[in-house]
């Protein structure tokens, strides 16, 4: 695809960071943080990055958002180096991230969201206007001049998501925006974002997210990390079709606490993932296809596990991630 | 970028510190009332051993200068520090402004909401102890003063920028710094009292020939044998400062910037 065409494009960014001896962790000095990564992101598009924590996003949104510089490979953000000319870049983009804290307690909403309009110097009416506009959407216009240390956490982060919009960049990057906030406000976010993106078509989006749901919902095309590696890319749909052919169970046995020894090795389990759940254990797997569960119950009951529960289950994003890391989303980078 | 947008950044950064005087009258308090306190005392050692009445004026001028100096420590060198700890320091970097703006809007904020307190402590210690206040030449003070600030918070912008790379480390300088500058600016006392040498190293912190001048446009009889360097000379040696400062904080900016973008400095790990 042309330059001029894509928001974003990747080449081989990798990204080490050095830790201090007093950091080093099991005798290492280094972390891989982003590995060899190619990414291209059209214009218009809503692009998710899916991963865990540490899966090496953050680090991807803070190269593109010129705060960090790449160990080796390339940048370009609005078809210019990310290296070569942070300045320009600036001028392109703008961030939120989740669980921000950023602004200042004992200025109001509206005079925090003023004070970062005049930094990309936005007039003051207009500013005002923009503002206005823009809470009553995230429906936060009965907080305006409230100061900021007197918000929820909630209310917080609608403050911030109405501080990146403020601006009408070209290119928004939203670092894990829903994190840590009630399903109510999530859904206010993402409804916000989308209604943004409807009436915008010609904006970019880069979302993190390690809420699967999230980028099921909102993302044109999302692209699976995990250890500063991209293992997938494709719209979520397409994804899950990679599942197709696929059998995708959820069981729930009793008698055992540890299934893994049982199937770890069994022919055509290709992935699965166990929980302790209400005094059971819960089992996610994907197997090559549906006669292989005969041999999984079989062998079960061989380990002294008593069937409590058996769904088939639509595939989800979270199955892609646990057929192509072998772990679930929420478990983290080992 | 604009000037236009340099501007609106300097008025958007300083305003936080413009409203924070009248949202957070805890100053009062902190900021005169404390500062007084530690003035009175010298006012009661200079009035016990029969001192010249000039002698509290010294304690008071060096009591309000304090405050500049605090707020160039904690507010300015080590605000950097702060903003990266809130996240706001790479809200500041992504935005399309310049970097000096961003000092700039500190500087002048801080400035301003500090002169508010300066001007509590002078106004307070000169009625309580009955200061005698008569500045001889206004707008040669008012010159030697506002020098003296620009060169101060050009060595706070300065510090801002090298404390960019570091994180707690730029907490305990601060610290490091702030009682020795009280004894070796001669906040208290004639910086001359330390002997030459030492007064001219201290003269790198810009209160040190700020004060000296200061207290030789108020008081010129006695000062005469208490003066470190003549006025002018110290004028110019402030306006010296003040261009070195800014130069290297404009140099230092760019190149912390870089080495701590290298570094992986500018966010909080993990964020």
């Amino acid at each position: 695809m042309a330059q001029e065409a894509l928001a974003v494009k990747t080449e081989e960014l990798t990204r080490v960071f050095r830790l201090r001896k007093r950091e080093a962790r099991e005798g290492r000095r280094e972390i891989l943080a982003l590995d060899r990564v190619n990414l291209e992101v059209p214009r218009g598009e809503l692009f998710g990055l899916l991963g865990p924590n540490g899966a090496g996003k953050t680090t991807l949104i803070k190269i593109l958002a010129t705060l960090l510089a790449p160990t080796s490979g390339r940048a370009f953000v609005a078809g210019v180096d990310v290296v070569a000319n942070p300045a320009e870049v600036r001028r392109h983009i703008n961030m939120v991230c989740g669980g921000e804290t950023s602004g200042y307690g004992l200025l109001t909403v509206e005079e925090n969201l003023w004070m970062f309009a005049q930094f990309y110097g936005i007039p003051s009416r207009e500013a005002r206007r923009r503002i206005r506009e823009l809470l009553s959407l995230v429906g936060l216009a009965d907080r305006a001049k409230t100061k900021v240390y007197h918000l929820s956490s909630g209310m917080r982060q609608k403050m911030n998501i109405v501080r990146g919009f403020l601006t009408d960049p070209e290119i928004l990057f939203l670092d894990e925006p829903t994190l840590g906030l009630d399903v109510q406000t999530a859904r206010t976010i993402r409804e916000f974002v989308r209604n943004w993106l409807r009436e915008h078509p010609d904006r970019t989006i880069l979302l993190t997210t390690h809420y699967m749901h999230e980028a099921d919902e909102l993302c044109d095309r999302v692209a699976i990390i995990d250890r500063g590696r991209i293992l997938a890319c494709a719209a979520p749909s397409e994804l899950k079709h990679m599942l197709q052919r696929e059998a995708v169970f959820r069981l729930y046995v009793e008698g055992v606490a540890d299934a893994r020894a049982a199937l770890d090795g069994m022919p055509g389990v290709r992935a699965l993932a166990q929980e302790a759940e209400d005094g059971r254990l819960r089992l996610d797997l994907i197997l090559a296809e549906e006669g292989v569960l005969v041999s999984v119950l079989s062998r079960l009951q061989e380990a002294g596990a008593k069937l409590a529960e058996l769904r088939k289950e639509e595939p989800t994003l979270e199955d892609v991630f646990l057929a192509l890391v072998g772990r679930r989303l929420t478990e983290g980078t080992p | 970028m604009s000037w236009r947008t340099f501007w609106r950044t300097v008025v958007g950064r300083a305003y936080p510190r413009f409203i924070g005087v009248w949202r957070e009258k805890s100053w009062v308090v902190f900021d005169v009332f404390f500062p007084l306190l530690q003035v009175s005392a010298y006012v009661y050692i200079y009035r016990a051993i029969g001192a010249p009445p000039e002698f509290a004026g010294f304690a008071v001028l060096g009591g309000a200068m304090i405050a500049y100096w605090m707020n160039v420590l904690w507010s300015m060198a080590s605000q950097l520090y702060w903003e990266k700890e809130s996240g706001n320091l790479q809200l500041y970097l992504i935005a399309p402004t310049s970097r000096m703006a961003i000092l700039l809007g500190m500087a002048v904020g801080g400035l301003t909401a500090t002169t508010v307190r300066a001007a509590g402590v002078i106004l307070v210690g000169a009625l309580l102890f009955r200061i005698p206040l008569q500045v001889s030449h206004g707008a040669l003070f008012f010159g030697v003063f506002l020098l003296t600030l620009v060169a101060l918070y050009g060595l706070g912008m300065l510090l801002s920028s090298v404390f960019l790379l570091w994180g707690r480390e730029a907490w305990h300088l601060s610290n490091l710094f702030m009682e020795p500058v009280y004894l070796f600016s001669g906040f208290y006392f004639p910086v001359r009292a330390l002997g030459f040498w030492v007064a001219l190293a201290a003269s790198v912190i810009p209160i040190t020939l700020g004060l000296d001048a200061l207290r030789q446009l108020l008081y010129p009889r006695l000062m005469e044998q208490f003066r470190f360097l003549p006025v002018e000379t110290e004028l110019g040696i402030l306006a010296g400062l003040a261009v070195l400062f800014i130069f290297l904080a404009h140099r230092g900016l760019r190149f912390f910037e870089d080495l701590a973008r290298r570094e992986g400095r500018l966010t909080l790990r993990g964020q």
